[in-house]
C-alpha cells in the first residue's frame, strides 16, 4: 500500500486537488450554493411573524433562533454531500485509491464548510441586527458560529456518509445527526446570551474551540470508515 | 497476546461462532428468567407494600423501584452497543453485530420506561408531567440516539453493512453521550427556572434500599435474558441457510 514516488501524487497535492475540485463543482451551481443561505434567511423571517415582532421578545430569543436556523440550514446541504460522487462512481475511486481516505475527506468537509458554514457565519450579525440582538453579542455569535459550524458539518458528514447508499436518506439523516448537534447548540447559544446580558462569553467559546479541534482531528476517520461501508451497500 | 490465558483465548474464539452461542445459552434462559422474575417480584412487592413511605414524598416515591433500574439500564444498553460495535469493527465478530441489533430496541424500551416513570413521578413531586430538567432532557436525547440507530439498521438492506454502519454510529454516539450530558447540565445551571428540589432523605434506611437493590439486580437479569433470547432468534434468522439451523428446525418438526 505504500505509494511509490513519481506515479502517485503526494498527499498535499491530493488534498489541494480535492479541495479545488469540490469548490469548482460547488461554484458551478450557484443556485444550490444559495439555497441553504436563502433557507436560513427565510426561517429567521418566520419567527417575528410566528412568535412576536416585539423588539424585546425578539432580542431574547435571537441567539437561539439564529443558531437553530443555522443548524437546519447545515442539515439541508448535507444530503447532497456525497450523493453525486456516489452516483457517478467517483466515491468508489476515492475509496480505492492507495492514499488514506482521511485527507480527501478533510478537503471535502472544508470545501463544504466554506460554502455553507462560512457564509452563514458572515450573514448572522446582519440577521442578528434585524432580530434586535444586543450589539455586544454579535461578535460572540459570529465567533461561536465560526467555531461551531465546522463541528456541525463534520458530525453531519458522518450521517451523510452512513446514509449515502440509501434511497430514503433525508429524514433519517436528520434523526441521526440532530441529537449529536445538541452540545454545539447549547454552547453557541450560551456564548451569545452571556454576552447580551453583559457577561464574559469566553468560557463557552473556548469549549467550542476545543470541540472543533477534537472534531477536526477525529471525525474524518469516522466519515472515511462510513464511506467505505456506503460504497459497499450500493 | 502471549500473556492472555489459553482458556480465555479459546473462549474468545468460540464466541465468534453463533452456533456455539446458540447451543450454550439455551439452558441458561429458563434459569435467568426465573431468577429475574423472583428478584423483581420480591423487590417490587417489598418496595410497594412493605417499605415505609418517604417522609417528604409519601407513597409517590415508590416508583423509584422501577424508575432507577430502567434509567440505569437505558445508559448501560447504549454502552453495550458501542462495545459490540468496537468488537465488530476490530474483530469482525458476527455475534457482536447480532447482540447489537438486539440491544437497540430493548435499550430504547428501557429508555422509554425511564422517561415514562419519571414523568409520572414528576406529577406529584414537581406538579407537572414534564419539565426541561437536565436529566430528563439528556435521557430524551438518549432515546433519539437509540431511534437513530434503529432507523439506520432498518434502512440498510444488507445486514453486514447495516451492522458496521450502526457500529460507527454507536461509537460516535457513545463519545458524544458524556459531552451531551455535561452540556445539558451546564445549560440547566444557566436556565434554572424555579428551584424544584428533588428531595429525598439523605440516606435511605435499609428497608427502603434493599428492595431497590433487588430490583436493580432483577432488571439486570431481565435485560440479560431479553438480550440473550433476542440474540438467539437473530442467530437463527441470519444463519437460516446453514446446515445446523435447518437440521435444528427439522428436528423440532419431527
Amino acid at each position: 500500500m505504500t505509494p511509490s514516488a513519481g506515479s502517485d501524487p503526494s498527499l498535499w497535492v491530493l488534498f489541494r486537488g480535492q479541495l479545488r475540485r469540490d469548490l469548482k463543482l460547488a461554484f458551478g451551481q450557484p443556485s444550490e450554493l444559495a439555497n441553504p443561505l436563502a433557507f436560513f434567511v427565510v426561517v429567521i423571517t418566520l419567527f417575528p411573524l410566528g412568535v412576536s415582532p416585539e423588539p424585546g421578545v425578539l432580542a431574547g430569543m435571537a441567539p437561539g433562533v439564529l443558531w437553530i436556523a443555522a443548524l437546519l440550514a447545515t442539515l439541508l446541504g448535507l444530503e447532497a454531500l456525497f450523493r453525486r460522487d456516489r452516483d457517478d462512481g467517483t466515491l468508489e475511486q476515492m475509496v480505492l485509491r492507495a492514499q488514506p481516505l482521511y485527507l480527501p475527506v478533510v478537503a471535502r468537509m472544508l470545501a463544504h464548510w466554506m460554502v455553507t458554514g462560512a457564509p452563514l457565519t458572515l450573514l448572522a450579525p446582519l440577521l442578528g441586527g434585524m432580530l434586535n440582538l444586543a450589539p455586544e453579542a454579535r461578535l460572540p455569535l459570529m465567533l461561536g458560529l465560526a467555531l461551531g459550524t465546522p463541528v456541525l458539518v463534520l458530525l453531519g458528514g458522518v450521517g451523510a456518509a452512513l446514509t449515502v447508499g440509501l434511497r430514503t436518506g433525508g429524514v433519517l439523516l436528520a434523526l441521526l445527526v440532530l441529537p449529536l448537534f445538541v452540545p454545539v447548540l447549547i454552547l453557541g447559544v450560551s456564548a451569545a446570551e452571556l454576552a447580551s446580558s453583559g457577561l464574559d462569553p469566553t468560557g463557552p467559546l473556548l469549549w467550542l474551540a476545543a470541540g472543533a479541534s477534537f472534531a477536526i482531528t477525529t471525525v474524518p476517520f469516522a466519515i472515511a470508515a462510513a464511506l467505505r461501508i456506503g460504497v459497499e451497500t450500493g | 497476546m502471549k500473556y492472555i490465558p489459553d482458556a480465555l483465548r479459546r473462549l474468545w474464539h468460540r464466541m465468534g461462532s453463533p452456533r456455539w452461542f446458540y447451543e450454550t445459552t439455551g439452558p441458561w434462559v429458563p434459569w435467568l428468567a426465573a431468577a429475574a422474575a423472583l428478584l423483581i417480584g420480591v423487590g417490587t412487592v417489598w418496595g410497594l407494600a412493605y417499605a415505609p413511605p418517604d417522609y417528604l414524598q409519601g407513597d409517590s416515591f415508590r416508583i423509584i423501584y422501577i424508575h432507577v433500574p430502567a434509567a440505569y439500564l437505558a445508559q448501560a444498553g447504549y454502552i453495550l452497543m458501542a462495545i459490540c460495535g468496537v468488537v465488530l469493527l476490530v474483530w469482525r465478530m458476527k455475534l457482536a453485530d447480532m447482540v447489537m441489533a438486539t440491544v437497540a430496541p430493548i435499550g430504547a424500551a428501557f429508555t422509554f420506561l425511564a422517561l415514562a416513570t419519571g414523568s409520572i413521578w414528576g406529577k406529584p413531586t414537581w406538579g407537572t408531567y414534564w419539565i426541561w430538567d437536565a436529566r430528563i432532557t439528556s435521557v430524551l436525547i438518549l432515546l433519539f440516539l437509540y431511534l437513530g440507530i434503529m432507523g439506520l439498521r432498518r434502512a440498510i438492506e444488507r445486514p453486514e453493512a447495516a451492522g458496521r454502519a450502526c457500529a460507527i454510529l454507536a461509537i460516535v454516539g457513545v463519545i458524544n453521550i458524556p459531552i451531551i450530558k455535561y452540556s445539558v447540565d451546564w445549560w440547566m445551571t444557566l436556565h434554572q427556572p424555579a428551584t424544584f428540589s428533588v428531595t429525598s432523605a439523605p440516606a435511605m434506611p435499609a428497608i427502603m434500599w434493599v428492595p431497590l437493590l433487588l430490583n436493580v439486580l432483577g432488571f439486570n437479569l431481565l435485560f440479560a435474558v431479553s438480550v440473550i433470547q433476542g440474540t438467539r432468534t437473530e442467530v437463527l434468522i441470519r444463519e437460516r441457510r446453514t446446515r445446523w439451523v435447518t437440521d435444528l428446525c427439522r428436528g423440532e418438526q419431527a
